[in-house]
């Protein structure tokens, strides 16, 4: 192999810049932890909205929950990303179209977050709606016997646990929307898949930035899955044996 | 207190009750009795309002059912019930699966809540496992419990859907001592089970239901002495060997 090792590239200054790509990258995991974090935090209070109304027994509602999940989840992440970023904006009324195309701060970072949030919302939504329907009968019974109202049990007895029980599917979400962040390159936001690439090109020196970049990218995924095994740990009912009676 | 007038209940084409009617009064202890299958629960949840009906009225302490200004949750606050598989809360210590719908429903302070909470629960005999969770207990602790949770919402009823029959045998008599206990302080109760001797020992009146309908509706006395029907004969001598 004739390939010119040089793991000092991060020190060097970045082309028409003034700091160094090690600084650049570090700027670029920021973004890649701001837009998911905050994808993650829509994704969920829209994922438990929406799971929750599709077991509401009521047939208008469930059609908007069925609907917006096989929406989202029917369409691949790049072509969402490139709808929400050329298309949508140019579905609003004109004034709106106008701040969202040119004044709308951090415009990329905006648009990739709600992409990705919605996207990750409709695979809640379906996780919480499973964990819902997994727990027996009796207990939404038990709860409205005792005077609860249907949203008092939903809130009282049946999401507790329902989250309790989806806790292991929602750690395969946060680490999978720590990964499917990298789709957020293509409208131009500044996070690791988009620096590597670039520094990729001004250096020729692939190897040390993809090892870095992957590197970063699995530190993400392992500091999610550690947190949400935390959770776990936290949430955790003494005595309670999944599916037993 | 609790008077079931002419109901009726289809699901789709399969009709699952046929005209029941009969009446609790204050204080009494009713038994329902009959196959697996013939209704039973369907009945009972019917007063409650857990299960909704087509035709005919439940009528409970003078509140219809039927009538769609009742506040449901508010009455089904009144009217405790007991279920086969216990239902506590899981994801709640035993102090909160008694004080919770105090607070949220009843609107009770919770250290008001915990006295009554704690106080039942005492009564049930549990006083040491206050601070565990359900999947801590036996089933027969755990039905104790249930039957706790609904005291302590001071009901003026209390129905009872098979609460004995998803126990061990040997925790069957600790969960029908409070039943009888509760029956001889003067509870209104609606229990169905298959405890014979339970019903021997308190009931006013055992009903024997089949195919959806009361086919029997007796005082004690004459259901034991003789049941009219076939079924309910049959039936009484299957359950009456062992
Ligand atoms: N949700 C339901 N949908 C359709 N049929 C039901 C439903 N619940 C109960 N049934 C039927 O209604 C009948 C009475 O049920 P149930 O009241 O539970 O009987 P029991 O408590 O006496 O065993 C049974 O034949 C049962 O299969
Ligand atoms: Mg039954």
């Amino acid at each position: 192999m004739n390939y010119h090792w040089n793991w000092g590239i991060f020190f060097d200054q970045v082309q028409n810049g003034d700091e160094t790509y090690l600084a650049w990258l570090i700027s670029a995991l920021g973004w890649t932890v701001a837009v998911s974090i905050t994808a993650w935090i829509m994704a969920l209070v829209l994922g438990a909205i929406i799971g929750t109304l599709r077991t509401v027994p009521h047939r208008g509602i469930s059609f908007f929950a069925n609907a917006w999940v096989e929406l989202f989840r029917n369409i691949p992440l790049l072509v969402q990303m490139f709808l929400w970023f050329f298309v949508v904006p140019e579905l609003l009324p004109k004034d709106l179209a106008l701040w969202v195309k040119q004044d709308m701060p951090a415009k990329e970072f905006v648009t990739a977050a709600i992409c990705l949030g919605l996207f990750t919302s409709s695979r809640i939504a379906e996780q919480t709606r499973a964990g819902i329907q997994s727990l027996p009968r009796g207990q939404t019974n038990a709860g409205l016997a005792m005077g609860f109202t249907r949203a008092q049990v939903y809130r009282y007895v049946l999401l507790p646990m329902a989250f309790r029980i989806i806790v292991p599917p929602l750690t395969s979400e946060l680490m999978n929307i720590f990964k499917n962040s990298s789709v957020a390159f293509a409208i131009g936001v500044l996070e690791l898949t988009f620096v590597s690439r670039q520094m990729q090109e001004d250096t020729s020196q692939g190897i040390e930035v993809y090892a870095a970049v992957t590197l970063l990218y699995f530190i993400c995924a392992f500091a999610a899955n550690r947190g949400m095994a935390l959770v776990e740990k936290r949430v955790q009912v003494p005595g309670y044996i999944a599916g037993a009676h | 207190m609790i008077e079931i007038k002419n109901v009726s209940k289809w699901y789709g084409q399969f009709q699952v009750l046929t005209e029941c009617t009969t009446q609790v009064a204050k204080g009494e202890v009713i038994v329902v009795c009959g196959p697996s299958g013939s209704g039973k629960s369907t009945l009972i949840k019917c007063v409650n309002a857990l299960e909704p009906f087509q035709q005919g009225d439940v009528v409970v302490d003078g509140i219809s059912l039927s009538d769609p200004k009742t506040d449901l949750p508010k009455l089904r606050s009144r009217v405790g019930m007991v279920f086969q598989n216990f239902e506590l809360f899981p994801h709640m210590s035993i102090t909160e699966n008694l004080t919770i719908a105090q607070v949220k429903v009843l609107g009770r302070s919770s250290d008001e809540a915990r006295d009554v909470g704690l106080k039942l629960l005492d009564r049930v005999g549990l006083t040491a496992q206050a601070a565990k969770f359900p999947g801590q207990l036996s089933g027969g602790q755990q039905q104790r419990v249930a039957i706790a949770r609904a005291l302590s919402m001071n009901p003026i009823c209390m129905l009872f859907d098979e609460p004995t029959s998803a126990l061990d045998p040997e925790m069957v008599n600790e969960v029908l001592d409070v039943m009888v206990q509760l029956a001889k302080e003067g509870m209104t109760m609606m229990c169905v089970t298959h405890e014979m001797g339970f019903a021997r020992k308190v009931a006013s009146r055992v009903i024997f239901m089949d195919h959806g309908r009361i086919v029997e509706d007796d005082s004690k006395e004459a259901f034991f002495g003789s049941p009219r029907s076939e079924r309910a004969q049959l039936f009484l001598s299957k359950i009456l060997q062992h």
